[in-house]
């Protein structure tokens, strides 16, 4: 089993740990929805080293993203800006989501999920056939995200003179190498934060510092819940390589223009918006009980299921994200029924938008 | 090591039984159960009055990670229902054999304990698991 360089702190910390697709993983400390509250009203710290650090250089590192993404580099014109993009497939499925984070037109950082990795390597490898560009796995960071409204504060604690200079004003989604640390204002919760790159060989330092300025660990059982809140896809249940992105609310994230640039599933894109898409929606549970991935939903146009359901500590009760047919039937604010422990109980359809900044947004 | 009191008695499904006299018994999850599902959010328990069966399904432990049955552990009549639970089911994991009880059932057969496990054969049977 994989485990990264904060294992050992885990375990200090009574984690309770998990096989997360290969890798010994938290799945919490004890208290799973502590640890949601505290990333919402306070400041959290999650492990995300196992997730795969790829830089990607070259003269013509630029054009090879253009092709590889549906969304475009060509937008990020600001030193250290990052975007979020699917990688597609010439079927039109999503291989993985990503941040790609923009240094200059030849040197490019992203950050791809760890239980695709390796598909993901010789998928960039495979695309990068024909281009002038170096691709190369960047093992030697640990990753730590620092998330809520004081966690932007505690760990600012921790950073040199020069460090804070060069986070200071730092807009979300940029990110920003500063002597050892690569740090950026990115996230996976809906709050204010940092995602943080540190030297292996720092990280159980620079997490024991972290715990020492009052951030709470965090396991992936609150990583999950804080991003389902926050309508955050996750890779493997809410899209998958036979999933369209214009199915799994990802629409947005896809360049069409310029018209004339080409990149890798364009194609099979382009027929699939003609033709139309299943949708991914928001759903929205208030009574006992709480919407599980797989249960079926029933709409006045057909049936779909729950892509990811979870009880959601900040609001009380149950949301979920459901992919269900196209049409007015499931449209924001109707209700629609899912098949939950052999009943049929109604729900309401809502933007896939639960909670942002520690607040409802329903 | 779970905590497992010897002075209980236990189902293979991970509910505890505590005699409480005049045939009254007082039922919740364990330790080890509690562990398993991970932080509560809903607790469905039956209705004062109803009977219920060993064995029978007659309440839903639903956790951050699953929603999971809870049998009688023996027969009789439910008399008594933890009310806290509905605003608090963090109780069941915070204090699985005390205020996180869940039902109380008064037996037909007082004698059905008596095929319940004993600490030690409950700490063995989740060994197994």
């Amino acid at each position: 089993m994989n485990k990264t360089p904060l294992h050992a702190a885990h375990l200090d910390a009574g984690a309770k740990m998990v096989d997360f697709f290969g890798w010994e993983m938290p799945i919490n400390y004890g208290s799973q929805i502590e640890e949601h509250h505290a990333v919402r009203q306070d400041a959290g710290m999650f492990d995300v080293s196992h997730m795969t650090i790829v830089d990607v250089t070259g003269a013509q590192a630029k054009d090879y993203l253009r092709y590889l993404l549906a969304n475009d580099v060509a937008k990020l014109e600001q030193k250290g800006k990052a975007l979020y993009s699917g990688m597609i497939n010439e079927a039109g499925g999503v291989v993985d989501d990503l941040i790609v984070y923009h240094f200059d037109e030849n040197n490019y950082r992203l950050v791809v999920n760890s239980a695709t990795k390796e598909k993901d390597l010789n998928w960039l490898n495979k695309v990068s056939d024909g281009f002038d560009v170096v691709i190369t796995e960047r093992t030697e960071f640990a990753m730590i995200a620092v998330q809520g409204p004081q966690a932007k504060e505690k760990a600012g604690s921790l950073f040199s003179a020069a460090q804070q200079e060069a986070v200071a004003g730092m807009k979300p989604f940029f990110g920003v190498q500063a002597e050892d640390l690569f740090i950026a204002t990115t996230g996976y919760t809906g709050e204010s934060g940092y995602e943080i790159m540190v030297p292996r060989e720092r990280a159980i330092e620079f997490w024991n510092e972290l715990l020492n300025a009052g951030v709470k660990p965090c396991g992936l059982g609150a990583r999950d819940t804080l991003r389902l809140e926050a309508g955050m896809n996750l890779y493997g249940q809410d899209m998958d390589e036979t999933v369209s992105p214009l199915a799994a609310n990802m629409g947005w994230t896809i360049s069409w223009e310029p018209s004339d640039r080409n990149f890798v599933g364009r194609k099979a894109l382009e027929a699939q918006k003609a033709q139309g898409t299943d949708k991914l929606v928001g759903l929205v549970f208030k009574d006992k009980g709480v919407l599980r991935a797989g249960l079926t939903v029933k709409t006045p146009d057909g049936e779909g299921k729950v892509t990811s359901g979870t009880f959601s500590p900040t609001l009380g009760h149950s949301i979920a994200m459901a992919r269900v047919p196209a049409g007015e039937g499931a449209a924001n604010g109707n209700t629609v029924q899912v098949e939950m422990r052999k009943k049929w109980v109604d729900v309401q359809v809502v933007k896939p938008s639960f909670v942002r900044n520690g607040k409802s947004v329903l | 090591m779970s905590n497992i009191p010897t002075e209980l008695r236990y189902a293979s499904t991970h509910e505890w039984v505590r005699a409480e006299g005049d045939g009254v018994f007082t039922v919740g999850i364990t330790e080890h159960a509690q562990d398993l599902l991970g932080d509560m959010v809903f607790v469905d328990l039956p209705d004062v009055g109803d009977a219920v069966a060993q064995a029978d399904d007659c309440a839903v432990a639903e956790s951050v990670k699953a929603a999971s049955d809870i049998y009688a552990p023996i027969t009789g009549e439910v008399v008594e229902i933890n009310e806290q639970l509905e605003d608090s089911p963090e109780l069941v994991n915070s204090d699985p054999y005390g205020d996180g009880w869940m039902f109380k059932i008064k037996a037909e057969d007082e004698s059905e304990i008596e095929n319940l496990l004993d600490a030690e054969a409950y700490e063995q049977s989740i060994e197994e698991e």
